[in-house]
């Protein structure tokens, strides 16, 4: 191997060698540290929420008029959407996963101000929460037709049966087996006995830390805002939408459909930014990629039409052309090497400092030796068409001056 | 002498097109991508109110519980019960005072024909249009008479307004809201802060409300709070008027300072006001009250996205990476012409101007980088806007404004610059009649 030649021949000329691997370097830390982020964003925006997405539809409803009976139009709405055809099921209640607002409540496993709890989010509704959530239960049992009530706006009792995500249970009660007929408190000291625990159900702010802990109420709360979450048949979310729409904002007039959307819609929404952030880094590494390999495809021509002389010399002294062309894969093989050694120092203090300020998630140990790979491919293919190049310059060369 | 050398740098970039093009696309390119995450994020925590953003101060007054404190100690709520928002309107010690919240609406329009709709609404005091410079098209906002009195009055926007009336005087027309009437006592001429500073609690970069009117008929007809609630407490009872009493946080409150005296004076009387509700059985936490301006509030509330930061430091290592590239081929360029530099100087030609050759092709790469680096920021924020089509706020933050096109001509010269001068000094080093001997 030549790799001495080529080392000390590279230490000669150190400018030149020693920008382009500084370049390397700052393209592989920007590399991996955009693959962490894209890594992050696209695992948080693949978490179930628990729902059966495909077929789900949301309806906002607002009660304005004067004389508007909540409760009536709410009752109404269910009857009305529980009786079309294609409907699976439909619940009224406050807030669903993605939305990015809803209410959340402390829980706590003893009474009193200063016994500190766990947050959980709140979702109001009947008996159908579970079919119409797609949930299932791993333990315990589902409300009963006599424990839902419908909740007068500005009551602030609660209800004293809940069911609860199985996170949930684990962080209020990490030592039980089973949590169901245990007491928790609400509100510091309103009871409330939990009656199930169900599998996965995500609170509605996709960038809350306690993402996963759920706490259902039954009751039926119409407070001028109500969201309908309706589940269909497969297929059907799309056709019964505008329909389900029109005939809601037909049946009732004293209030307004605000919002319509597939769960898809919902889905896109609350996932803009995360989404947005992916397409600008996956960009942002592309674009990068590019100059620094057409950088180095100018710098090695450069370096084939100043060598040209001693190319010459070196092919009348007898080398061969997979010899030349090694040569030059080989320096930028030494160039890019010192490059990528540097380029991951870089990257991993450039993702402590990230993480130390913008809250982000540490990248994966295979990011740097995967960016390394990259960028080792890139130079060897940047440089393959000077080295070809070079290869073909004729041994005559060495007899002409200048 | 400076003409010649312009000349020789353009017959020097027109011999390698292909070269330079890559030069003055890298730092159009590393200068494309600074500039917009730098619009973005200067758009994004820009003073709304530049003129007296100093003098409009925030109320922060710490009813929270001891047990956990509110932002774990760091800062007093960042909203008020009603309360105290209630207790300090009444005591005006300041020269202007507002409580506000934000309260969507639905208006049912005169037309039958027409449906009703649901527009972003908020109910605040009549200080609140002068206190924030808001501009009138047709009349005013209403007087601390009609506060007092709980008037059915409003002020509307200039797009509600061109909607319902077609952008006529509507003054003293009657817009039905809620099943209520309301006179249209004054109708707002455009008004765009891009940062919405007075309620930061949802999207600070949101729109202002469309409709506005007294707080105390807000109050008064129970008119629900669309923007946050936050409790530490129960509420004793049921009903709204439990809920007025209670620990919830949910109002804005903006005093006007105009002084430092009036300042000292007014964080005295807050002072005294906690101490007296102390007594009262509230404020179990040590008295901690203060007055942020418009810019500490917007820092406290983090108007600026973190992904903003964190693009802008990616951004600013992509411009690097840029400059090296250009700075490792003109540093190639250089090496290639060693020849004609030692001859030049053997023949006489001093560092000086060899340095103000290569300067000036450097420089010329430079310049070209830059201003095309103007255009790349015109179409990196193209591309911003169509990948958050669906926030109408982001289209208000990705507009360029004269100050960051100036800061975009500076950057693009120190870029310039940087990229020029090591080859150029790396030019002069070249000794003279040192690379002739070969021959």
């Amino acid at each position: 191997m030549e790799f001495g030649p080529i080392t000390r021949a590279l230490l000669r000329h150190k400018g030149g060698a020693f920008l382009i691997a500084l370049q390397i370097a700052v393209t592989m830390a920007i590399m991996v540290n955009s693959i962490a982020i894209i890594q992050e964003r696209s695992a948080n925006m693949a978490r179930p929420t628990g729902l059966d997405e495909a077929n789900t539809i949301a309806i906002e409803s607002l009660s304005f008029a004067a004389d508007a009976d909540q409760r009536a139009t709410y009752i109404n709405d269910l009857e009305l959407l529980r009786n079309t055809p294609g409907v699976v099921n439909a619940i009224g209640t406050n807030s669903y996963p993605l939305r990015q607002g809803g209410w959340s409540m402390g829980l706590q496993t003893e009474p009193g101000e200063d016994m500190g709890g766990e947050g959980a989010a709140i979702y109001f509704g009947d008996q159908h929460m579970l079919e119409t959530f797609d949930v299932a239960l791993v333990d315990g049992r589902n409300f009963d037709l006599s424990e839902v009530v419908y909740n007068e706006p500005g009551q602030h009792s609660w209800e004293p049966y809940g069911i609860i995500t199985e996170a949930l249970a684990k962080r209020l009660f990490p030592d039980e087996d089973t949590v169901v007929g245990k007491t928790v408190y609400i509100n510091q000291n309103e009871p409330v006995e939990i009656v199930g625990v169900i599998d996965q159900l995500q609170a509605p702010w996709s960038g809350w830390d306690d993402l996963e802990q759920v706490f259902l109420s039954p009751m039926m709360r119409a407070e001028g805002y109500v969201r309908y979450v309706i589940r269909v048949e497969p297929g059907m979310a799309e056709k019964l939408l505008p329909e389900l729409e029109q005939a809601m904002a037909e049946a009732d007039k004293t209030r307004l459909i605000l919002r319509a959307s597939t769960f898809a819609e919902v889905r896109a929404n609350a996932y803009t930014g995360d989404s947005g952030m992916i397409s600008i880094l996956t960009f942002v590494v592309i674009l990068l990629t590019a100059i620094t390999g057409l950088g180095i495809v100018g710098l090695a021509s450069f370096n084939v039409s100043r060598r040209t002389r001693q190319i010459g010399i070196r092919r009348a002294l007898g080398a061969t052309r997979p010899a030349i062309m090694r040569y030059f894969m080989l320096e930028n093989f030494i160039i890019s090497s010192a490059g990528v050694i540097v380029g991951g120092m870089l990257a991993i203090g450039l993702n402590i400092l990230m993480v130390e300020n913008f809250d982000l998630t540490p990248m994966a140990w295979w990011t740097v030796p995967l960016a390394m790979l990259v960028l080792w491919i890139v130079g060897q293919l940047a440089v393959a068409g000077p080295a070809r190049r070079a290869a073909a310059i004729t041994p005559a060369i060495a007899t002409r001056s200048g | 002498m400076f003409r010649y050398y312009l000349k020789l740098g353009i017959l020097s970039i027109r011999a390698n097109p292909a070269l330079s093009a890559l030069m003055v696309a890298a730092i159009a390119v590393g200068i494309g991508a600074c500039m917009t995450i730098l619009t973005i994020q200067h758009m994004m925590g820009s003073n709304p109110i530049p003129e007296k953003s100093d003098q409009l101060r925030h109320v922060q007054l710490d009813s929270w519980s001891d047990a956990n404190p509110y932002a774990d100690g760091q800062y007093p709520p960042i909203q008020l019960t009603y309360t105290d928002a209630r207790n300090l309107l009444s005591a005006a010690e300041a020269p202007r005072q507002i409580a506000t919240f934000k309260s969507n609406r639905v208006i049912e329009p005169t037309d039958p024909d027409e449906l009703p709709f649901s527009i972003d609404g908020r109910a605040t005091s009549g200080d609140f249009f002068e206190m924030f410079n808001v501009p009138f098209q047709y009349g005013s906002g209403w007087s601390r008479s009609s506060d007092t009195g709980e008037e059915l009055v409003a002020v509307i926007s200039e797009p509600l307004n061109q909607r319902l009336y077609g952008g006529a005087d509507s003054t003293g027309e009657t817009l039905r809201m809620n099943g209520r009437n309301f006179r249209i006592v004054g109708v707002m001429d455009t008004w765009n802060p891009v940062v919405k500073f007075f309620d930061l609690n949802n999207n600070a970069h949101e729109p202002v409300e469309d409709v506005y009117f007294p707080f105390s008929t807000a109050v008064a007809n129970e008119f629900n709070n669309s923007g946050n609630t936050n409790c530490w407490k129960p509420t004793d009872g049921d009903g709204r008027e439990a809920f007025l009493n209670s620990e919830c946080i949910w109002i804005q409150f903006w005093v006007e300072i105009p002084d430092s005296a009036t300042e000292a004076r007014y964080l005295n009387f807050l002072n005294a006001y906690a101490e007296q509700q102390k007594e009262l059985g509230r404020f179990p936490r040590p008295i901690d009250n203060r007055l942020p301006d418009v810019e500490a509030w917007m820092d406290l509330n983090e108007v600026v996205d973190d992904d903003v930061g964190v693009l802008l430091g990616l951004a600013v290592l992509f411009l690097i990476v840029c400059l090296l590239n250009t700075i490792g081929l003109l540093l190639a360029k250089v090496m290639r012409r060693m020849k004609d530099i030692s001859l030049r100087r053997a023949l006489g030609a001093s560092k000086s101007s060899i340095f103000l050759q290569y300067i000036v092709e450097a420089g010329l790469i430079g310049v070209a980088g830059g201003l095309l680096g103007i255009v790349t920021t015109w179409f990196g924020l193209l591309g911003i806007r169509n990948l958050f089509s669906r926030f109408d706020f982001v289209q208000r933050l990705t507009q360029m404004d004269w100050t960051m096109i100036s800061v975009a001509i500076v950057l693009s010269i120190i870029s310039a610059l940087a990229a020029a001068l090591y080859p150029t000094w790396r030019a002069c080093q070249v000794t003279p009649a040192s690379q002739l001997r070969i021959q």
